[in-house]
């Protein structure tokens, strides 16, 4: 391993995740906190914690500059982005790069070009996956998404349900995406009205090998925003989850890819068809479902592919073991149009159960501040089947205590008690459309 | 962020009705150190633009005195923002301030660069150097001491 010390540059669950994998790996970890998060269990857990600056992301996670003075200034030779924030910040790399600094994720270029949704979507044709649509509206048909070349999870789409409707929405959404993200360019995208989301985990090293590590199926969803995740999708036929896995392995090749990735299809649960969607040039919220059926680690796969070694493990190794659940537990209220819930949580506990993985920087006392995103906590259930999983998870759910904010918890146990969600492969809209009569279950 | 009169009454009304025996707020460029029983509050400093502290001390509850600080924990300058801090415009020139320097709130007392941004570092508050607490050429995290201040008039 050549390197020796990591600035972590993020906060939460995800930075005491890279603490831990840096100590598996005899690493020192460096976490640059805000004000705010400078007593979290990541800062204790880290081998030396620096104030990055006040609580609001503008003034601390999001200023490149500092995280790279402050990796600098600390003597690491790395920097771990985790998720959201700069993570997938083109600039913020070559940052780190232009310093001598070892970013861990794809190169800049890669992750410009990832970035750019268009660009993506013609490398994909020409590695030769299919693509839902291209042109014009004609050529796409009705109903179809607007998407901006510059959003990306979830961001920034619009439904357009016929012709009438196209004028004024396609302006609405350019001015949107130039607002949003400083790029008003946008593409459209035939809808598919049964759709599930899955998604490929890609790993790929500097010494050119590139490994998928199974799928995940992330159909449970809310205004585009995943709220439960699982490995390996539901009644996937063989046939279409190796055709999936080697398409995404095409495509990381295609664009050079680098590190741990994730390439996302939209699959059409009528004609079993599935077309690429986006690339994400970071460790994914949904990893650990991932981690819990092949046994990898990805996170530390990511610190040896960013130290130059190779990948631990060949193709052939690969290995899907069980089923895994994950379910993300926000603070944010169901029944009062989730609305985030900030407060201080009195306190927290989840029961230790076997095949139960918990992800979470809640303890008794946290204080989930408001300048962040609402993620309390990540529960994971890894079973021998799709059943056990569901028990595991639902068990864990039954347990946990939360108290102090509002949280989703009876929802997400209403979800996996539900005889849809059991029988599998739920589609992209099932959770929106379920949602009332699931919440009069969490009301009653 | 400063505090007004108003800010202070209340915090004084409050500490008043509590069983607290001791207060003390530190922010940007104030801090204010209230104990109960017949003690003396501080309040520290006083933002420039503030026109006088004398409202301030004229609010005097249940025997308190408000007195500017004498020997003791003066007020700290904190650092504005990560970076490497230093004490001069550049190698071999004399430091901004050192022990025994007067500042007043608009006095450049040091420099943080941050990626070749040199962000000048005023004191925010009068008084006289008494400490310095952080170590040119090093790295100083956010809101970390860079001096002490003996606070004055």
């Amino acid at each position: 391993m050549t390197i020796a010390r990591v600035f972590v540059a993020n906060r939460g669950e995800i930075a005491l995740r890279i603490v831990r994998a840096c100590r598996e790996l005899g690493v020192e970890a460096v976490l640059g906190a805000s004000e705010v998060d400078m007593f979290s269990p990541a800062a204790r857990a880290a081998d030396r914690v620096v104030c990055i600056g006040p609580g609001p992301s503008a003034q601390s996670y999001l200023r490149a500059d500092t995280l790279v003075a402050a990796a600098l200034g600390t003597g690491c030779d790395a920097i771990h982005p985790g998720y959201g924030f700069l993570s997938e910040s083109a600039p913020f790399a070559a940052r780190a790069r232009e310093h001598g600094l070892v970013f861990v994720g794809p190169p800049p270029e890669v992750i410009e070009l990832a970035g750019d949704k268009l660009r993506a979507r013609e490398e994909a044709v020409l590695a030769g996956l299919a693509v839902l649509g291209g042109g014009d509206a004609s050529e796409v048909g009705f109903p179809l998404l607007v998407k901006a070349a510059g959003g990306g999870g979830g961001r920034g789409i619009k439904l357009v349900r016929d012709a009438g409707e196209l004028g004024a929405l396609l302006s609405l959404a350019r001015s949107e995406a130039g607002s949003a993200f400083g790029d008003e360019r946008v593409y459209l995208e035939r809808f598919v009205a049964a759709a599930r989301h899955i998604e490929v985990q890609v790993a790929a090293d500097e010494l050119g090998s590139v490994i998928a590590l199974g799928e995940r199926d992330c159909s449970v969803q809310r205004r585009y925003q995943k709220v439960i995740e699982e490995s390996p999708a539901p009644g996937l036929p063989d046939a279409t989850r190796d055709a999936l896995c080697e398409a995404a392995i095409a495509f990381a090749r295609r664009i050079s890819y680098r590190n741990v990735g994730t390439v996302e299809f939209v699959l059409d649960a009528a004609s079993g068809e599935f077309f690429f969607l986006e690339c994400n040039c970071r460790i994914q919220v949904e990893h650990p479902v991932t981690e819990a059926v092949t046994g990898v680690d990805l996170v530390c796969e990511q610190l040896r592919i960013a130290a130059g070694d190779p990948l631990s493990l060949a193709q052939e190794a690969v290995r899907v073991d069980g089923h895994a659940i994950e379910c993300r537990l926000t603070a944010e209220d169901p029944e009062r149009g989730f609305q985030p819930s900030p407060g201080r949580i009195a306190r927290f506990a989840v029961p230790a159960l076997p095949g139960l993985r918990v992800d979470t920087h809640c303890e008794d006392g946290t204080f989930v501040a408001p300048y962040y995103d609402s993620l309390l906590a990540k529960l994971i259930a890894h079973g021998r089947d799709r059943a056990h999983a569901i028990t595991i998870l639902s068990a864990a759910l039954e347990g946990l205590e939360c108290d102090g904010v509002r949280t989703n918890r009876d929802l997400l146990a209403r979800v996996l008690a539900d005889g849809e969600y059991a029988a599998g492969a739920v589609t992209t809209t099932w959770l929106e459309g379920a949602l009332p009569a699931l919440l009069e279950g969490v009301a009653a | 962020m400063g505090l007004s009169d108003e800010d202070v009454r209340e915090i004084l009304r409050i500490i008043d009705s509590s069983p607290l025996e001791e207060l003390r707020i530190e922010s940007e460029g104030f801090a204010l150190h209230v104990r109960k029983g017949g003690g003396l509050i501080e309040a520290l400093p006083e933002p420039a633009e503030r026109p006088s502290p004398a409202p301030v001390a004229a609010v005097e509850p249940s025997g308190a005195a408000v007195l500017p600080s004498g020997a003791g924990e003066g007020v700290v300058i904190a650092s504005p923002l990560l970076g490497t801090f230093y004490r001069a415009e550049g190698p071999g020139r004399p430091p901004f301030v050192d022990v025994g320097s007067r500042v007043e709130p608009g006095t450049t007392v040091g420099i943080v660069e941050v990626m070749k941004m040199m962000n000048s570092v005023p004191a925010g508050v009068s008084g006289v150097i008494e400490e310095v607490c952080a170590e040119n050429a090093q790295l100083v995290e956010y809101g970390q001491p860079l001096f002490r201040v003996r606070g004055g008039p």
